[in-house]
């Protein structure tokens, strides 16, 4: 069963950036794109595990600030011809508000 | 209702190319990429295989390849991209009026746009006997077939032309144990690519390995023997060879045939414009059978450039030219090490520099005129022909680097890869690049596997040489001995990245021009090709923007870098080192107290002294950052930014015995004035009492030394990957004037250096009487470079204060709890 929590304002997130947010020992990077576009993944590069939270933004896309791979925001998955994917979980954006499905979080985390 | 058309959709334009080569694929691989929609396309080949990769048949008939090793684009690749691929089949007839085109077996297709890639045919020398069995040329499978069969079964065999592709062959069948000669109608071999005393030096080593060579030797006739089949050459000097096989490499002709008779305009190939198009709009012709201003090219790169621009206006971009290229040569027989590029034999007005070795088999010769590096030469030794090749290819003056030109630039580096600057003498388990752990066999096979063609290919799909770049001559000796062909001819100017075609200087100058302030404004005003940049162009214009207009442009977080963003360095656990500034490496007993509170206060599991004389501390939690400074109350040391570093000192004359000035308080003067300053890379300086340098200056961006009568000022020094040695600019008498003209430097480096570029590579370019003319002559022009720096500087705050003490951008250390 899915279970929204409200998270944090759209606005706390700077445009072409991400903040983490902490789910007992999860962290997921809350990302906003130019077009206020939000997307959630698994604070963890599939190359390395760098925290993606801290790459570089643009278009849907985030680069990594370990080793420069880049990750589609959208599937969590990193461009061509790379390889591996970040787990994605589900996000919604409502009046301004950010939504995570933490039952989803929840399931990763336990 | 059918519902698998969807509406509004009209037929898709159809595409016809005849020939399935490399250039031709490319070209569909390129359009695919662009348009994967645009075109129904059909493919008609004249040879019964897929496209497969000529340049390999040598490889392959030396028996180091298969042919399935060499195939580019299995029928798989056709079919998962609905081409329709007409295999064995020959077009005889293009009908321009009804826009078909029609094969020898009467197959019909008709088509909106026409690639004409129809290669080349090799030259048959018009001999009595050249109809002979066994008389072949070199040129497909069918012909590396013929030879491999004829291996088999008979003993000697006559290469006729000793240029490239005839040595290549006779190197082949060779390896498949026949007896080969080598019959040349020149003085020496290779006369295109070699002067005389190189190509001595490679007829002796293939002579040693068994091939036999009949220079100065004009054919008259092929002569028949008892089974019908050729069994001698005749010369026309009245000796002869016997020759159970003959192989003519003469020389290959643009395939012209089909065009022609067609109707469309062709001259020495099929006559092209800058966009690839024929004299017919609708036809466009690509690769060895394209005449393009003049030139019909039988390389690689050039014509997979050419496959681009063709590509690109086929999807209707419109937007590529392609302004031809300069080429250079590699010999791919195993063991032999051959280079030549551009004017390699000299002529009026040219100069060359030699370096001869017989014994051990090396030599080398550059060609130059007006100070530049027009050809070259080189056998036994061709480590550093891509250097060589780039200098030729950017016109670059070469006055300064004249008296070490000919040793090379130490291409391969020397560091991370034991020191080794051969591929071949490298095992498949030995790390070729040293930051990103790859090793030789990885190469090896993503270039088999994935087809690969370029350094930038090989560095997208590997890593290889894509961090610090030392092991990049490495990996182009990879690449041309692995997939053949050749690797060096890159465009002339390099766009900033993928998202521009524009050049760092050109986006410069329009911010200068133009004042612009905002990332935003460059992109619309420069036509940025992706909404907002990528992760290369970002921090670069940013940079960019804030350099040149210090105080009025908008230093933009979300475009740097995390350690600049953060004011820390991101280590490999996602946690953050900290450095706190020390003066010139001074510091006091409170200051270490106050490290040493905040290590246990915050649990920092690790201390350590940099060689910059700092105090590290690693393994801060990203939260901690702001209460770590606060607690610290050192100003930030920027040890994580493209910005001022460390003035590294020596204790000097206050102390010292030996010192001549107070090189500790110099260094202090220089911190504090430059402090804040950011730049194109990293900055580090350092100041030595006296000529024992204990503060190492040679290998520091600005260097300073003291000596009895004033200070001595060094530049572009470097003691990363690749050793460089700073050199003197100038020696000067006041502290004042070492804050001056050493300021001048590093702002004329700031404004000037692309993103990303230490001072030593500035250097490179510009070349170090430019920085002279600017900072030493000009008088004017060097107070109003340090003013600059000295505004710029001004307006710049310690990005530690800001966020420790007065909360900016507070939520980049904040988590957010759910």
């Amino acid at each position: 069963m899915s279970q929204w929590t409200d998270i944090l304002d759209v606005n706390d997130i700077p445009k072409l950036g991400a903040r983490v947010v902490r789910h007992g020992t999860l962290d997921i990077a809350v990302f906003r794109t130019a077009d206020d576009e939000v997307f959630a993944l698994e604070d963890r590069c599939p190359h390395k595990g760098g925290p993606l939270s801290q790459g570089i933004v643009h278009g849907r896309k985030v680069t990594c600030p370990m080793h420069n791979w880049n990750i589609e925001l959208d599937s969590g998955c990193a461009v061509a011809p790379d390889h591996g994917c970040a787990r994605e979980f589900p996000i919604k954006l409502e009046g301004g508000r950010v939504w995570l499905d933490l039952s989803e979080v929840s399931r990763v985390a336990a | 209702m059918d519902m698998s058309t969807p509406m509004g959709q009209g037929p898709k334009m159809k595409l016809v190319m005849v020939g399935n080569g490399m250039a031709g694929v490319r070209t569909l691989e390129e359009l695919l990429k662009l348009a994967p929609d645009l075109y129904d396309i059909t493919v008609f080949g004249a040879e019964p295989h897929p496209n497969y990769n000529r340049i390999l048949l040598s490889p392959g008939l030396a028996g180091e390849q298969t042919v399935d090793d060499i195939v580019l684009n299995p029928l798989d690749w056709y079919n998962d991209n609905n081409i329709t691929l007409h295999l064995g089949k020959k077009v005889v007839k293009i009908d321009r009026t009804a826009r078909a085109v029609e094969a020898d077996d009467g197959t019909r297709a008709e088509y909106d746009r026409l690639l004409l890639a129809t290669g080349s045919n090799p030259f048959i020398l018009p001999v009595p006997g050249a109809d002979l069995e066994g008389v072949i040329s070199f040129r497909d499978i069918a012909d590396v077939d013929a030879m491999i069969r004829a291996s088999s079964q008979y003993r000697h065999a006559v290469v006729i032309g000793g240029g490239l592709l005839g040595l290549e062959a006779a190197n082949g069948l060779m390896k498949r144990g026949m007896e080969v000669s080598v019959v040349h109608i020149g003085p020496w071999l290779m006369e295109r690519q070699l002067d005389e005393p190189a190509a001595r030096l490679l007829q002796k080593s293939l002579e040693e390995k068994g091939m036999k060579f009949l220079l100065q030797k004009q054919t008259a006739e092929l002569v028949q023997g008892e089974s019908g089949r050729v069994a001698a050459i005749k010369f026309k000097d009245g000796d002869s060879a016997p020759a159970d096989l003959v192989v003519m490499a003469v020389g290959i002709r643009p395939n012209t045939e089909l065009a022609e008779s067609s109707g469309l305009h062709c001259n020495r190939g099929i006559v092209v414009n800058d966009t690839m198009q024929t004299f017919d709009p609708r036809i466009y012709s690509i690769g060895e059978c394209a005449a393009h201003r003049g030139i019909a090219y039988g390389l690689v790169a050039p014509l997979f450039e050419q496959a681009k621009v063709c590509a690109n206006h086929l999807a209707h971009y419109g937007i590529g030219r392609y302004q031809g290229s300069v080429t250079s040569t590699k010999l791919k027989v195993t063991g032999i090490d051959l280079f030549s590029a551009g004017d390699f034999m000299g002529s009026e007005g040219t100069e060359a520099i030699l370096y001869s070795d017989p014994i051990g088999g090396v030599y080398k010769k550059l060609v130059i005129k007006d100070n530049k590096l027009v050809g070259g030469v080189m056998y036994g030794d061709t480590v550093d022909g891509a250097w060589y090749f780039s200098l030729l290819r950017d016109g670059k003056d070469v006055t300064e680097l004249r008296d070490h030109l000919m040793f090379g630039q130490d291409h391969c580096g020397n560091l991370g890869h034991q020191g080794i600057n051969k591929a071949a003498t490298m095992t498949d388990d030995m790390e070729v690049c040293g930051c990103n752990g790859v090793c030789k066999g990885d190469i090896v096979k993503a270039i088999r596997e994935k087809g690969l063609f370029t350094l930038e290919d090989v560095r997208k799909h590997t890593k290889a040489s894509s961090s610090c770049g030392s092991c990049t001559g490495l990996v182009e000796q990879i690449l041309a001995v692995t997939a053949g062909g050749d690797y060096y001819a890159a465009p002339k100017t390099k766009s900033m990245c993928g998202c521009t075609d524009h050049t760092h200087e050109a986006v410069r100058e329009a911010i200068r021009q133009n004042k612009l302030l905002t990332i935003p404004q460059v992109m619309t005003f420069m036509e940025w090709r992706t909404p907002n940049g990528c992760a290369s162009c970002r921090p670069a214009l940013n940079y960019y923007l804030i350099s040149t207009w210090p105080g009025e442009a908008e230093d933009d977080p979300q475009s740097r870098f995390i350690n600049e963003r953060a004011h820390a360095n991101i280590q490999r656990d996602g946690t953050y080192s900290v450095i706190p500034r020390m003066w010139g490496g001074q510091t006091t007993p409170a200051e270490l107290r106050r490290i040493a509170d905040v290590a246990e206060k915050y649990a920092i599991p690790s201390v350590k002294v940099t060689g910059g004389q700092r105090i590290d501390l690693l393994g801060v939690k990203k939260e901690d950052l702001p209460k770590v400074w606060a607690d610290l109350d050192m100003p930030s040391g920027h040890a994580y930014g493209k910005a001022l570093r460390t003035v590294k000192t020596c204790v000097g004359s206050e102390w010292c015995r030996f010192g001549t000035q107070d090189s500790t308080q110099m260094g202090i003067d220089l911190e504090k004035v430059f402090f804040k300053m950011w730049a194109p890379h990293k900055v580090k300086l350092a100041v030595s009492g006296c000529p024992r340098n204990c503060a190492e200056v040679a290998i520091k961006d600005v260097g300073i030394i003291g000596v009895d009568s004033g200070w001595e000022i060094y530049v572009g020094g470097n003691g990363g990957i690749k050793t460089e040695v700073a050199q003197f600019l100038v020696k000067v008498k006041t502290p004042d004037e070492v804050l001056e003209y050493s300021g001048a430097f590093l702002q004329l480096y700031r404004e000037e250096a692309r993103y990303l570029d230490r001072t030593v590579h500035y250097l490179e370019r510009v070349g170090l009487d430019y920085v002279k003319k600017k900072i030493l002559d000009d008088h004017e022009g060097r107070r109003a470079l340090y003013e600059r720096l000295l505004f710029a500087l001004s307006v710049e705050r310690d990005p530690w204060v800001e966020r420790a003490k007065e909360g900016k951008l507070k939520h980049e250390f904040e988590t957010v709890a759910a």
